[in-house]
This record gives C-alpha cells, sequence and structure tokens, in this order.
C-alpha cells in the first residue's frame, strides 16, 4: 500500500471512527510525521527533566522496592505470593495497585457498602444537599422539584432510622 | 456442638425448595473482612490469631441476629469432623486442612449462616439459601456483616473499600455464587457455550467445590469475579440476569428432550435408580451422576414418588466423612465404596416402601 500523499510506501495506518463513520488513512513515515501523527524521533539531548524528576521523586522508583512500614512487606514479594500482609499495604503500594486492579477489576475505587460511621457521614452530607436544592426550588417557585426533594429527604432521613 | 447431631439433618440450603429450584439447587453469598490493626491472617503471629478469634467469638456471641451462632473450634477437631463440615458447605479445605494455628467457624443451627475465622481473611461471612435467592441471602449477610461490625472495627480503606489478602476479593470483599444443575444443556452438548459466554463477562464457573473442581453431577457453580468499582444490588443484578438466561437455555433444553426422546430419557432414569439401589459398590462420582439423572426425572415428571429432598439428602449423606460419620468408624476407599452402595440401597428400600 502506498502513502497517501507521497507514494512512498505506506507503514503509519490510523483508523478513525465518529458517529459509526470509519476513516482510514494510510501514509509513510515521512508524511506522518509531518502531520504529527506520529513524534519525533529522540534527538541527541539528554532528557534533563526526566533525569531530574527520576533523581528528586524516589517514590516514582520501581515500585519492587517499595516496603510496609507496618508489616515489612515488599512489593515484590506481594507480587510473587500474590497476598497482602496487612492493611497498610494498599497505602504503601498504592501507585501499583491502581494499575493492577484496572486490570484484575476494571476499576480503581470502592463503589459499594460503607462501614455504618461511613454511611451515616454520608448520608449527612447527602440530606443537607438536599435541603439546600430544597430551599433554592421552594425560592425559585419549582413546587414540583420541591416535593420530589421533600419525598428523597424522608426517604434518605427513613434509611437512616430503620425499624 | 456435638456434630454427629447434625447428620440426619439437611441444611437448610439443601431442602430443594426456594425460587426456581428445578434448576438452581442453592444460592451463596459470602463476604471477606478484616479486623483493623491486626496483619492479615497470613502474617499473622498465632498469638494475634488467637486475639482475633477471641475478639470475633465476643462479637458473633453479642450480635443480635435471629439465629445464634455457635463456634467450634478447628484444632480441636479430629480430621473426619473438620472433612464433615466442608462437604455441608460450612468451612473450606484450607481451613479444615492446609492452614494452621488458632482458627474455627461459627454457624447457626439451620446452618444458613456461618462466619469463619482465621481463613485467608480474618473473617469469612457466608449465607446460604436454597434455590435461587440472591436478595435474600444479600440482605441476611449484610446485616449479620452489620451486627459483627459493631464490636469489631473493619480494615476499610476510603478508595479500595473493604481490604483483604488478596487482590481479588478487596472493595466489597463479595463472592456470590449461584449452585446450579444443568443435566440437559450437558445431554445436548450446549454446556461450553454457555460457559464460553459466561467467562467473557466476568463470570467464573466452577464445579460444586469450588475453585479448580471438576463438575461432577452436571452441578455448577455460577460466581461474580469483580468486586472493586460496582456496588453489591449492581453486582447481583448482574448475576441475576445471566442466571435467568441460563434457566431459560436449560428448561428449554428440557423440554426438547421431552418431545423427541422421552421415552429414553424414561429408561435411563429407571436405571440409574436401578443401580443405585441394587450395587454393592459405588463410587462418589457414579452416585452423584446416577443422582443427577433421578434428579432431572424427577423435575420432567418421569417419576413422582422420590422427593427432591430426598436426592439432596442422598447426595449429602453419600460423601466420604458423612458416611463413615453414620457407619461410625474410619473407612478406606473400597471400604467406603462398599458402605455406600449399602447405605443407598436402604435409603432407596426405605423411600420405596413409602411409595406402596
Amino acid at each position: 500500500m502506498k502513502c497517501m500523499f507521497c507514494k512512498n510506501p505506506a507503514t503509519v495506518h490510523q483508523t478513525v471512527i465518529v458517529n459509526q463513520q470509519k476513516r482510514e488513512a494510510h501514509l509513510c513515515q515521512k508524511c506522518a510525521r509531518e502531520r504529527g501523527l506520529i513524534p519525533d524521533p529522540p534527538g541527541p539531548q539528554i532528557d534533563l527533566q526526566a533525569v531530574l524528576s527520576l533523581m528528586a521523586a524516589p517514590q516514582l522508583a520501581p515500585a519492587g522496592d517499595a516496603a510496609c512500614p507496618a508489616c515489612g512487606m515488599t512489593y515484590a514479594a506481594f507480587k510473587a505470593g500474590g497476598r497482602f500482609g496487612c492493611a497498610h499495604d494498599y497505602e504503601a503500594f498504592r501507585p501499583s495497585l491502581e494499575a493492577l486492579f484496572e486490570k484484575v477489576h476494571r476499576a480503581t475505587a470502592h463503589r459499594g457498602k460503607l462501614p455504618a460511621e461511613l454511611r451515616s457521614a454520608a448520608r449527612a452530607a447527602a440530606l443537607e444537599d438536599f435541603r439546600d436544592r430544597l430551599r433554592a426550588a421552594v425560592r425559585a417557585e419549582d413546587y414540583e422539584e420541591a416535593a420530589r426533594l421533600r419525598d428523597l429527604i424522608r426517604r434518605t432521613e427513613a434509611e437512616g432510622n430503620p425499624g | 456442638m456435638n456434630l454427629d447431631s447434625l447428620i440426619p439433618n439437611l441444611g437448610e440450603w439443601l431442602r430443594g425448595t426456594g425460587p426456581e429450584s428445578d434448576v438452581v439447587v442453592s444460592t451463596r453469598v459470602r463476604l471477606a473482612r478484616n479486623v483493623a490493626d491486626y496483619p492479615f491472617a497470613g502474617r499473622a503471629s498465632p498469638a494475634q490469631k488467637a486475639e482475633i478469634v477471641a475478639r470475633a467469638r465476643d462479637a458473633v456471641g453479642r450480635a443480635d441476629l435471629p439465629h445464634a451462632l455457635e463456634y467450634l473450634d478447628v484444632p480441636a477437631m479430629p480430621a473426619l469432623d473438620r472433612q464433615f463440615l466442608v462437604e455441608r458447605q460450612l468451612i473450606s479445605r484450607e481451613l479444615a486442612a492446609v492452614l494452621d494455628g488458632p482458627r474455627g467457624v461459627a454457624f447457626d443451627a439451620s446452618e444458613s449462616a456461618s462466619v469463619m475465622v482465621n481463613e485467608e481473611d480474618h473473617l469469612r461471612l457466608q449465607v446460604l439459601r436454597s434455590g435461587f435467592a440472591l436478595d435474600e441471602a444479600w440482605a441476611d449477610i449484610d446485616k449479620l456483616d452489620d451486627a459483627l461490625e459493631a464490636r469489631l472495627p473493619y480494615a476499610f480503606h476510603a478508595q479500595f473499600g473493604y481490604l483483604t489478602a488478596c487482590p481479588t476479593n478487596v472493595g466489597t470483599g463479595m463472592r456470590a455464587s449461584v449452585m446450579l444443575h444443568l443435566p440437559a444443556l450437558g445431554l445436548t452438548k450446549q454446556i461450553d457455550k454457555v460457559f464460553r459466554a459466561l467467562q467473557k463477562i466476568n463470570l467464573a464457573v466452577r464445579g460444586l467445590h469450588g475453585e479448580g473442581s471438576r463438575a461432577f453431577g452436571d452441578l455448577y457453580q455460577i460466581s461474580n469475579q469483580i468486586t472493586l468499582g460496582k456496588s453489591e444490588p449492581k453486582i447481583l443484578n448482574e448475576i441475576k440476569e445471566v442466571i435467568q438466561t441460563i434457566l431459560q437455555y436449560e428448561r428449554q433444553a428440557r423440554t426438547v428432550l421431552m418431545k423427541e426422546r422421552k421415552q429414553a430419557e424414561q429408561d435411563r432414569v429407571a436405571r440409574a435408580l436401578g443401580t443405585l439401589g441394587s450395587a454393592t459398590m459405588i463410587t462418589a462420582e457414579e452416585t452423584m451422576e446416577l443422582l443427577s439423572v433421578v434428579r432431572l426425572g424427577i423435575h420432567l415428571r418421569l417419576i413422582d414418588d422420590v422427593p427432591a429432598t430426598a436426592v439432596n439428602q442422598l447426595f449429602i449423606q453419600t460423601q466420604a466423612a458423612h458416611l463413615q460419620k453414620l457407619v461410625g468408624h474410619a473407612l478406606d476407599g473400597e471400604e467406603r465404596n462398599a458402605a455406600r452402595a449399602k447405605y443407598l440401597k436402604t435409603r432407596l428400600r426405605e423411600l420405596g416402601s413409602h411409595r406402596q
């Protein structure tokens, strides 16, 4: 296949799908670079910023070296054994864990049940928000919205006092 | 507790009733929880594990629950009793025979709720239900979890949720599984197709005894794999949808069987009953396969004199530890096969005498 622009052999292929419309582009290395599809080749100069950031930020070093301050478990040992040593490992290995959880669970944050204490704190925050919106709705004389919010507040309050 | 008192009974989940019980045998939900400020069980010292046991027993004892849970110490238990609890799905093989140190299990008289202590996680809560009952099981275990949490502060992280020893359980810590009996899909060779589809949507399929076990007697467990990033009701709903589809497939396959080869099925069921009732040596595997045929026969109404509960009873009582407890002493493999055959013959004759 030949480049769409200069008839050299095409080595860069791009497929873009917009609104279910598929568009394909086939370019040679040079034309692709000119149009910003691929980055410039690395220059001979040393990337000073990258070197500096590596030196200044040891927490960006490979996580294999990270150890849990509470139980001494290292990331390498965790990877080898597949089990955490204690709850603090989650904080100690956090940067690497997000990538791992993304792979295993396709998510990086919990969205389920909360312990009772957090549950009531979350409920209190939600109630406060609903009440603010209720006041705003009354001011705006949007009584339909106000009625909806009043029901929501009643339901949320009832959840907090079961039985 | 004397475990022998459990032998003649069936756990509530083996009643063979409950929603969709023609296909769904039972529903199980478990939660993995760890107590804050202790290393996980795999790294805890024996003294720390003993403390966890003491705190867990205290929490279980004081919990405001509809049915009290009684705690049993696993290390103090003979190997046979441990195996017996594994067969009743109250403890894992790991808690029974692989792990060491202070550990145990608390469960209620109906065997519906249990809490393993110092398994892979400090606490493994479990609720078992007969039939297809994910919402009910979740409601029960949610309450049990709240009751324990009131006295045992859990290891919880604002971003990652409930923290567990294994990264595959983090977040909700919940594994919900449904045990299905799918003989018709097996017979019509459609089962692999169903399971390939399941794996694509991140649901796991396992045999009766969990991870790595083979599917005996057409029994399969379907469970969620993802525990992080979705709420518990959302995870349960995803399983529910899939199970509904599998139920449809299995029932369609059963209808086809009845239409196209009723006579042959009738024969297969009669022969299965015949073998179960007259063999003098029989393995656990063969028993499971034959009981699967009988169970299908019951739901296809090819036989109406054997209750579904009886099949479940035979199924659990013919497992190795149950048999040995029934006989009252240890049996080697050959002796077990003979004892199993004898037990089946006796029980089926009893059922038969009710028939006359």
